[in-house]
């Protein structure tokens, strides 16, 4: 039997992301279970992370699986010169499942031809981290009821930012009104507005965030990176404008709820953490209950 | 076949028996031996290039002697010569015409212009899916960036 990867949010279609994000709202309710004992997950991080290493982690450990790997690459093989294959064939041997991260485009596709256990990406550079994508969906819908007809506005880095790509391409399969705000440096690249335009999804794009919050139902925040600018001038210029305070939420709609994928830096005033409508925190929460559903439909457990 | 009968056509001299490659894009001749491999066989092979069309602007034109494609061979030719034309001979005579489609994927003959890609790093064989025939646009199966035309390089 072919064994079933994640490594691309497009590797699902919507009937399984639906599924995904029921199975992640049962472990909410019940999120210690006896699921994996017996089973050991590896979590080979070629390059350091906080929040997705550990809530991996802590979705198996939760589950009653066992984990192994390496937390950066100068602590593996990989410092002896070993080839990504050979790490995982060998890795292969040792766990039933492989959650990766690693800096090479592409990496964590190759590695689910090679293994034969099932394989999560984790982020493969600046590609994929479609558990990431997953998780942000599970937060939206927790806090919406739904994913039809939304808005979300987008903001910061647009042009680099690999989670914002994917999270326009998993919601572009709902009836989603987006909102574009971001430096003209960052703007969010053509062939993204080309696809919403071949869908006929509706979208904005402005420089003024105060214009367009008020009509949002999510507000997802991104870093804006001082070594994206080709001229720091221009970052000293923008870099106050798409900084979110609490004093811009008053308008802003009930249920509205800000997201973040983190780590934030200024890009979220403090101010915002106490209101009812910063989520972020939550959001990373979530992100162990969606692993523990995707880990746990990939080994067909559930 | 007027064509290769024409004397005003005849700069590059006529095969007795094998396959005549029209209307490659001059910038791509080079391209297209190496796909084929021309430059490791033993076969009598004569080539033009920088030849004035009258639709491609500069063309090239190959002539193999003694030699016969299979269409997945050929096919292979799509990415840089589009609207090559093959005129298989017998006897100096045109028996078959045939075009070259680009395929659907394309597999081990393109290189990922995304320096940060996998296929760049380790032994693994390019795969793309073709996202668009015209221009040639390839979306890699791993890094999942596009190649296009202009960035196309052949292994």
């Amino acid at each position: 039997m072919k064994t079933r990867s994640l490594v691309s949010i497009d590797d699902l279609n919507t009937d399984e992301i639906a599924k995904i994000l029921k199975l992640a709202a049962e472990f909410e309710k019940n999120p210690v279970q006896e699921i994996l004992s017996g089973k050991v997950v590896a979590t080979l991080f070629f390059e350091p992370s906080t929040r997705t290493r550990l809530s991996f982690e802590s979705a198996v450990n939760k589950l009653g699986g066992k984990v192994i790997g390496f937390t950066d690459a100068s602590s593996s093989s990989v410092s002896k010169g070993e080839t990504l294959n050979d790490t995982i064939r060998t890795v292969n041997n040792y766990a039933d499942m492989i959650v990766m991260r690693h800096p090479i485009e592409g990496s964590a596709r190759y590695a689910s031809e090679i293994a034969t256990v099932p394989v999560i990406n984790a982020g493969d550079g600046a590609n994929q981290h479609p558990t990431q994508t997953l998780l942000d969906l599970y937060s939206i819908l927790k806090t919406q009821g739904t994913l039809d007809h939304l808005n979300i506005c987008m903001v910061g880095d647009l042009k680099y930012g690999r989670t914002v790509h994917s999270l326009l391409m998993a919601m572009s399969r709902w009836s989603t009104s987006f909102n574009f705000v971001a430096p003209d440096e960052l703007k969010m690249p053509d062939e993204y507005k080309l696809y919403l335009d071949n869908l006929g999804l509706e979208y904005k794009e402005t420089a003024d965030l105060a214009s367009v919050i008020d009509n949002a139902d999510i507000i997802y925040m991104t870093r804006v990176q001082r070594e994206r600018f080709s001229d720091p001038m221009e970052y000293e210029k923008v870099k106050n404008a798409y900084v979110l305070y609490d004093h811009m939420l008053s308008g802003t709609k009930t249920g509205m709820k800000i997201l973040h994928p983190l780590p934030r830096v200024n890009e979220i005033n403090p101010d915002v953490d106490s209101n009812d409508k910063a989520y972020y925190f939550e959001q990373a929460l979530n992100g162990v209950y969606t692993r523990q559903a995707i880990i746990c439909m990939l080994l067909g457990l559930k | 076949m007027k064509n290769i009968n024409d004397p005003k056509q005849l700069l590059v001299s006529a095969i007795e028996s094998g396959t005549v490659i029209d209307h490659i894009p001059a910038s791509t001749l080079f391209k297209v031996i190496k796909i084929l491999g021309l430059d490791k066989i033993r076969n009598q092979i004569t080539f033009g290039t920088n030849l004035n069309s009258k639709t491609d602007g500069k063309k090239a034109i190959i002539k193999i002697a003694s030699k016969f494609f299979e269409d997945d061979d050929i096919n292979r030719i799509a990415l840089v010569a589009p609207n090559a034309k093959l005129n298989i001979i017998k006897d100096y005579q045109v028996i078959e015409k045939r075009v070259v489609s680009v395929p659907d994927t394309i597999t081990a003959i393109a290189k990922c212009m995304n320096p940060k890609c996998i296929t760049n790093f380790e032994k693994v064989t390019t795969r793309f899916r073709v996202v668009s025939k015209k221009p040639v646009a390839l979306k890699c199966h791993y890094c999942e960036k596009i190649t296009d035309q202009e960035r196309l390089e052949i292994i």
